[in-house]
């Protein structure tokens, strides 16, 4: 397994964000954390990404223990979170965004890898010498993904990115999700639009309360009425 | 050149080195209100390693400069412990400390100040101004310089990438503290005087200004900052004690008008020679 979550609890004060949860990713796979706001589902990937430290539990990446590794480790293990909101740096230009994407990695190759990611992003190209503030909701979350494409992952986790699209774009960028599924990308994703979540994942696991209440291949969930019980809050 | 040319070109000097060592703390998002205590450190600093200690003028003032990059080092860490206002009050009070000490410790002088018996010329400061802000054009070009903006504009999205915040603010500090304490050293040098008294509060306020009013999102902000600030109060000096009336209502249309300061990032890219020249169709390129 790539990514191996072992009882991982993180709490905030009285708050118990995750509670005891397992989770495991593989290398070429698409699996997707489901649930309802309040779940736990960002708590858990920052935890994964080192944003938020964990109580108790291991992550093991690539083989390797990482559960008190920083950030900036986590990514030079290729390891790379889009997170919630996009969280693109308006200030900078396009260009010094997808730079950042690079921050952590000191190869020769980041040039090339730019030059990549315009290619398979035109609309990022043509507006590369721009502030990212003029770029539209959509181009944002492109930029965001080429950004994490920039550190080269392994796996990819990806909170909520269909959040304040249109449907026309989430359509896109679930075809985008796909696309990078089939070249081989293992990507944790976290969605509240769980039908086309589960349209792209080959397994799922629905959150409640902090801990997994439901998880299976993703062709099962979907016929699941648990998984609509779980969104409505009972059981 | 008139001794009163030279004179307002010595400040430019002197100020220009100053500002940029306050613009690095806030192109990373820290406000340095403890300016004159750096700038006094350095000014001291070098008077008594050139005066009294007989150290040459070349190694005072390099010494002066790594004095106030330490103390900026160490001053970083209980200040970046502080967010926002707290952090302005905490720098604040460093260089009250600082004026306080030196206007009580005899070996400086104490109030009577201290008189520094060497000097420099302004081609020194000339050609040290000149270095320190292709410096800063550099460094805001560098991967720090990148990190540094990103951090200022937002400081989540930033530890996201990868970016270790406390590291780049700690290193903005000590850079900010080695030019500061740069300009506090020539202008000990080349005035041949030092006194707690001039590096008050006020002081601070006004490089302070300089940076703010210029704009911290580049390095053509504190050039734009002290270029206004240094020569508007001499071209209003006809005006009497009116000029300082206009000056401050100039400064509040500033604030109102233009928050971001008179250079921004997007002023640059407009004004760049491609944009001006390009007959169109190589938008983004």
């Amino acid at each position: 397994m790539l990514l191996e979550v072992a009882n991982l609890d993180v709490r905030y004060g009285r708050n118990h964000a995750v509670k005891g949860l397992n989770l495991s990713v593989a290398a070429d796979e698409l699996v997707t954390v489901l649930g309802s706001n309040g779940a736990g589902k960002t708590s858990l990937l920052r935890a994964i990404q080192g944003l938020t430290p964990c109580a108790s539990g291991t992550i093991r990446f690539a083989g390797e223990d990482i559960t008190r590794l920083s950030p900036p480790e986590r990514l030079r293990r290729n390891l790379v979170l889009v997170p919630e909101g996009r969280q693109i740096v308006i200030g900078l230009t396009v260009h010094e965004n997808l730079q950042m994407g690079a921050y952590c990695r000191a190869d020769a190759a980041v040039q090339q890898d730019v030059d990549a990611i315009y290619d398979r992003f035109p609309n990022l190209a043509a507006r590369r010498k721009m502030p990212a503030s003029v770029l539209s909701g959509g181009e944002q979350q492109m930029l965001a993904i080429g950004r994490a494409l920039l550190a080269r992952p392994k796996l990819m986790m990806l909170d909520e990115p269909s959040l304040g699209l249109s449907p026309l774009l989430v359509e896109r960028l679930f075809e985008l999700i796909a696309g990078l599924r089939n070249e081989g990308l293992a990507i944790l994703l976290v969605e509240q639009n769980t039908h086309m979540a589960l349209e792209v994942a080959s397994r799922g696991l629905v959150m409640e309360l902090g801990g997994v209440v439901l998880e299976g291949a993703a062709d099962l969930l979907r016929d699941d009425e648990r998984l609509a019980a779980a969104y409505l809050g009972g059981h | 050149m008139s001794g009163y040319l030279a004179g307002v070109l010595a400040i430019f000097c002197i100020n220009l080195i100053f500002a940029y060592g306050i613009f690095v703390t806030a192109a990373a998002g820290q406000i340095n209100l403890g300016g004159a205590g750096f700038q006094a450190i350095g000014a001291y600093a070098a008077g008594w390693l050139a005066g009294q200690a007989g150290l040459p003028i070349a190694a005072s003032i390099m010494t002066a400069a790594l004095i106030t990059a330490l103390v900026g080092l160490l001053i970083s860490f209980p200040a970046l412990r502080t967010r926002g206002v707290y952090m302005v009050l905490a720098t604040f009070a460093f260089g009250e400390v600082v004026a306080g000490f030196l206007l009580h410790t005899d070996v400086f002088g104490g109030a009577m100040g201290m008189v520094v018996p060497l000097h420099v010329d302004l081609w020194v400061l000339v050609l040290a101004a000149t270095f320190v802000t292709l410096l800063m054009f550099f460094l805001m070009a560098t991967r720090l310089g990148l990190a540094m903006r990103a951090i200022n504009d937002d400081e989540d999205a930033s530890v996201v990438m990868g970016v270790n915040v406390r590291a780049v603010q700690v290193a903005a500090f000590t850079i900010g503290g080695a030019l500061t304490g740069l300009s506090g050293a020539l202008y000990a040098l080349n005035f041949g005087f030092v006194e707690a008294q001039y590096f008050n509060a006020l002081l601070s306020i006004y490089v302070l200004l300089y940076v703010l009013i210029g704009g911290t999102q580049t390095a053509w902000g504190p050039l734009a900052g002290t270029v206004f600030f240094t020569m508007l109060p001499e071209l209003f000096r006809v005006g009497g004690s009116a000029r300082y009336l206009i000056f401050g209502i100039v400064i509040v249309l500033m604030m109102a008008l233009r928050p971001e300061g008179i250079v921004t990032r997007a002023l640059i890219s407009r004004l760049s020679p491609r944009r001006l020249f390009a007959t169109g169709g190589a938008r983004g390129n």
